[in-house]
């Protein structure tokens, strides 16, 4: 099966009309030694076969587990509006809305979402999305860079050691000099971060809640970091923005984050969602594509992508970055989320979370040998101390039915008897007791 | 339309959570809570699920028009495929969940998707191994220009640049410098094909690779291109393959077979994944056995009981550079067009592909001027140089085909064809539709002839007539004010 629409007879006008007698002729320009020298595909199969056969792989994964397990990635409940909307062909079928007339659809979309991504920040623009929380944040340390034109970044270890790596790996080949900060008592290190900051400085990176779940007010640290003259940068978690002080609050420069909480299927790591906003006046440094408001010549709104002189296909290696597509289709589910749960549902979604996260704390603290850590609050993650290495406890959860935590050992030496505990809506207070009663029965 | 947020009534909702059932908790402290309230709409869900699809009625898609968008390959997106990405034993998969027991056997269903597509993508380009991580194309050209400084940084040499013909996508450039390389810029000849007198001059001991688009962004074969592989590689360089266009060469010819070290694809191009308005994409980086060791991790690898697991102990690697394995779900569809496809499946994709291409070329060729007049592979290009003596552009050519129901060529571009349109059709496009869209490129050029008014007013029938673009970037208005 091809879904190739021609009939003998079309090829055999088409080809007469191009001149030629067969289709090979047209690949006259591959020299013959240039041939495949193997190309050993299977034969194609029908619908159904190939759908069967991705059944049986699907059933391969153990998603029959009921999960405990964030790390920046959350199981969050997608109301059927949201699939219902993201399958119209008219945006998913679509590409990048380059010809303005014939895409406002997505153009407005996307206007709605940046809106949206400000306002959850509170800060006062936003891009059209980048790839993931991690690209965006190296977006992010990369504009503070041009901005101050200063080499240094402060990070603290609370940001996800996932995205950590990833901006070691990006900036390998720049001269960019990282400084980690260690966490202390669950929240950031004041004493550790401000000993660190001087005038070379382009940007200190904050995580809130930070991997270990902990939540912090980090407008005291911001302070310190401007009267340096370097650029404060915001990694958030964007449901707990329906409850907690906003990076705009807190006086953040730029903020960005993993948008997947939004209506985002987990489906194993991607596609996901890059958000990034900042203050108005470090526009022009902002990767990626932007949609601005304008008028049609009589004078009607209408949307365009603009600001495109900062962008790989205008500027090619002087861009502020080489990013050239978003993740349109995971932004639109973003703001229809957010739009479905209105300003009030938002608020709910987050506080849920919060109360059944202290609920599953004090659930889990009456297991005998367990220790719940409770140096700072949390939002709807929290980590536990077991008496053994999470690792044999996570092993053993498995065969109860239990996805019970995160093992931090996995990311931190000396962290092998600590786990990671994420309770989103979605976990019923039946679900928290079970999991309670049987970590007691495995330990 | 209104904005969503111009629809808000203070006390609707549109959806609503089951009581918590908890014990109410201590309240978190003021100091951590938002004390703005951020003005997000409240609405039903109808109002909600109304207004975005009727938003989706304003834009032009593949299911509803003909999208001959050059180097974008805009074919159709089986249907099937859809469904399987949103099966719950797919899609509700946590990519951490691997790290919980017995080193990936709570999600061998979806390595085994990584690993498979990883061995079909090698088959098909001829290339040594594949990395499923990288989240575009533009992502998988960083990556594989990381992974170009990593080798030249392991046999001790620090080259510095990275030669790129001027017919290229803006994307290589962008990534080259992103990964520590200035760039080398080659023109085109008169014959369409790169320079080889510049480029000799221009390969020497500083040059770390040559970046080529294959067929290039003309949408040429370039008959040479085996003596340019062997060349670089003389001179120690790298040969990168810019995937965009390889929907034209399966089953035809294979990279790794002409000497290219370094290829990303565009799974939302050649591997009909859904473009989804500008994404998610996929870019998967193959490489050849002199590149394997600097994959990012993890990688999938196979036990010999032919379980699968992920490999992050690998000292020569570049490191991270997406969060977990790529773009599962998009990966997931590609697997799936190409299980169905199979071997003569996609031959028969790049043959008509190319037919499509160079019917429209010979069908075209006496109303616009041919850039240069060859058989093309699965695009051509066209210059509007012709009507521009009657004052119409090609900007005016594309606005008039919206109102006549077609999603314009891509115009402009590549930068070295003055009033480029470059027209893609894909292989799923029929016989009619082609001829139905050749007429109106006739009646355009028609037009521009007799009456170019008529076409430097359009769109006259979409939502929007022409957008002050200037008013646009001057006075940034990008989100809604409360």
């Amino acid at each position: 099966m091809n879904y190739i629409p021609h009939t003998d007879k079309d090829i055999k006008e088409m080809l007469a009309a191009i001149g030629v007698s067969s289709v090979e002729d047209l690949f006259n320009d591959i020299p013959v030694a240039l041939g495949p020298k193997s190309f050993d595909i299977a034969p194609g199969r029908s619908e159904f076969e190939v759908t069967q056969a991705l059944k049986n792989l699907a059933a391969k994964n153990a998603t029959h587990l009921t999960n405990f397990v964030g790390a920046g990635f959350y199981d969050h409940f997608i109301p059927a509006a949201v699939d219902a909307v993201v399958s119209r062909p008219e945006f998913y079928t679509a590409y990048t809305p380059y010809q303005p007339e014939c895409s406002q659809g997505w153009l407005q979309a996307i206007y709605e979402y940046q809106t949206v991504i400000c306002e959850l920040t509170g800060l006062d623009v936003a891009n059209a999305s980048l790839y993931d929380g991690g690209t965006a944040l190296y977006e992010a340390a990369m504009m503070a860079v041009r901005l101050t034109g200063r080499n240094k970044i402060i990070m603290d270890s609370g940001v996800n050691l996932i995205y950590r790596t990833m901006l070691y790996t990006y900036t390998s080949n720049l001269s960019v000099e990282f400084m980690e900060v260690p966490v202390a008592h669950g929240q950031s290190s004041r004493q550790e971060l401000l000993k660190h900051l001087d005038d070379k400085t382009a940007a200190v990176i904050l995580q809130n809640p930070n991997f270990f779940g902990a939540v912090d007010d980090h407008s005291d640290i911001v302070k310190e970091v401007h009267k340096f003259g370097a650029l404060a940068i915001a990694s958030v978690y964007p449901v707990s923005l329906g409850m907690l002080k906003s990076p705009g609050e807190a006086g953040f420069d730029i903020a960005t984050g993993e948008g997947q909480s939004l209506g985002i299927p987990l489906s194993f790591g991607g596609p996901y969602l890059g958000f990034m906003s900042a203050r108005k006046e470090l526009l022009r440094q902002m990767p990626g594509r932007i949609v601005g408001a304008t008028v049609d010549i009589d004078g009607k709104r209408g949307f365009v992508l603009t600001l495109q002189t900062r962008e790989q296909h205008i500027r090619r290696e002087k861009a502020t970055s080489n990013i050239c597509s978003n993740e349109a289709l995971c932004a639109l589910r973003a703001v229809v989320f957010v739009a479905l749960l209105g300003r009030e549902g938002l608020r709910e979604l987050a506080e849920l979370n919060y109360q059944k996260s202290e609920f599953a704390k004090d659930a889990l603290s009456r297991v005998a040998g367990v220790e719940v850590k409770r140096s700072s609050p949390t939002f709807n993650e929290f980590t536990v101390l077991l008496p053994r290495p999470a690792d044999e406890v996570v092993y053993r959860m498995v065969n109860k039915g239990f996805a019970c935590g995160f093992p931090l050992g996995r990311f931190y030496k000396g962290m092998e008897n600590y786990l990671l505990v994420a309770v989103t809506e979605k976990r019923t207070v039946e679900e928290i007791r079970k999991l309670a009663d049987s970590l007691e029965a495995v330990l | 339309m209104r904005l969503i947020f111009e629809k808000h009534k203070e006390g609707r909702r549109g959806f609503s959570y089951a009581k918590p059932g908890v014990p109410a908790a201590r309240p978190l402290d003021a100091r951590y809570r938002r004390k703005d309230n951020p003005h997000l709409a409240s609405l039903s869900e109808l109002d909600v699920v109304r207004h975005y699809t009727n938003l989706s009625r304003l834009n032009f898609s593949v299911d509803t028009n003909f999208y001959p968008l050059g180097s974008c390959t805009m074919k159709y997106n089986p249907k099937f495929t859809e469904r399987i990405a949103g099966l719950e034993g797919f899609s509700g998969v946590h990519p951490l969940l691997p790290q919980l027991s017995g080193g990936g056997m709570l999600a061998q269903g979806s390595l085994e998707v990584l690993h498979a597509t990883e061995r079909l993508l090698a088959e098909i380009t001829g290339m040594c191994a594949f990395t499923m991580q990288p989240l575009a194309g533009a992502h998988g050209e960083l990556t594989g220009a990381m992974l170009i400084a990593a080798y030249h940084k392991d046999r001790g040499a620090r080259r510095k640049y990275v030669i790129i013909p001027d017919s290229s996508h803006g994307t290589n450039p962008a990534s080259a410098a992103i990964a520590g390389y200035e760039v080398k810029v080659i023109k085109t000849s008169p014959e369409g094909y790169m320079d080889m007198q510049e480029y000799k001059k221009s390969l020497d001991k500083d040059t770390a690779a040559v970046m080529l688009t294959c067929p290039d962004t003309l949408g040429i074969f370039n008959p040479r291109i085996k003596e340019i592989a062997d060349m670089a590689h003389e001179a120690g360089a790298l040969m990168y393959y810019d995937g965009a266009n390889l929907n034209a060469l399966l089953g035809k010819a294979r990279p790794g077979d002409i000497g290219f070290d370094v290829v990303h694809i565009n799974l939302h191009k050649t591997f009909a994944t859904p473009h989804g308005g500008g994404g998610p994409g996929s870019g998967p980086v193959g490489v050849s056995d002199r590149l394997v060791d600097f994959l990012p991790i993890p990688r999938v690898t196979q036990r010999t009981d032919g379980t699968y697991a992920l490999d992050y102990h690998r000292h020569k690697t570049v490191g991270y550079i997406a969060p977990f394995y790529g773009n599962f779900g998009v990966i997931l569809k590609a697997y799936a067009y190409m299980l169905r496809l199979g071997k003569e499946g996609l031959i028969e994709a790049a043959e008509a592909a190319v037919l499509n291409a160079n019917y429209c070329r010979v069908k075209l060729k006496g109303h616009y001027d041919l850039v240069f007049d060859k058989t093309c592979m699965h695009e051509c290009v066209f210059s509007a140089s012709r009507q521009v003596k009657n004052g119409v552009h090609a900007i005016d050519i594309a606005k008039y085909l919206i109102d006549q129901g077609y999603h314009p060529p891509t115009v402009y571009f590549p930068l070295i064809v003055k009033e480029a349109l470059m027209i893609e059709p894909t292989e799923t496009e029929s016989k009619e539709t082609l001829d139905s869209f050749i007429g109106t490129m006739i009646e355009i050029a028609r037009l521009a002839e007799e009456d170019p008014a008529r076409l430097k007013e359009a769109p006259l029938r979409m939502p929007v007539k022409r957008l002050d673009e200037t008013k646009a970037a001057r006075e940034p208005n990008l989100r809604w004010q409360p």
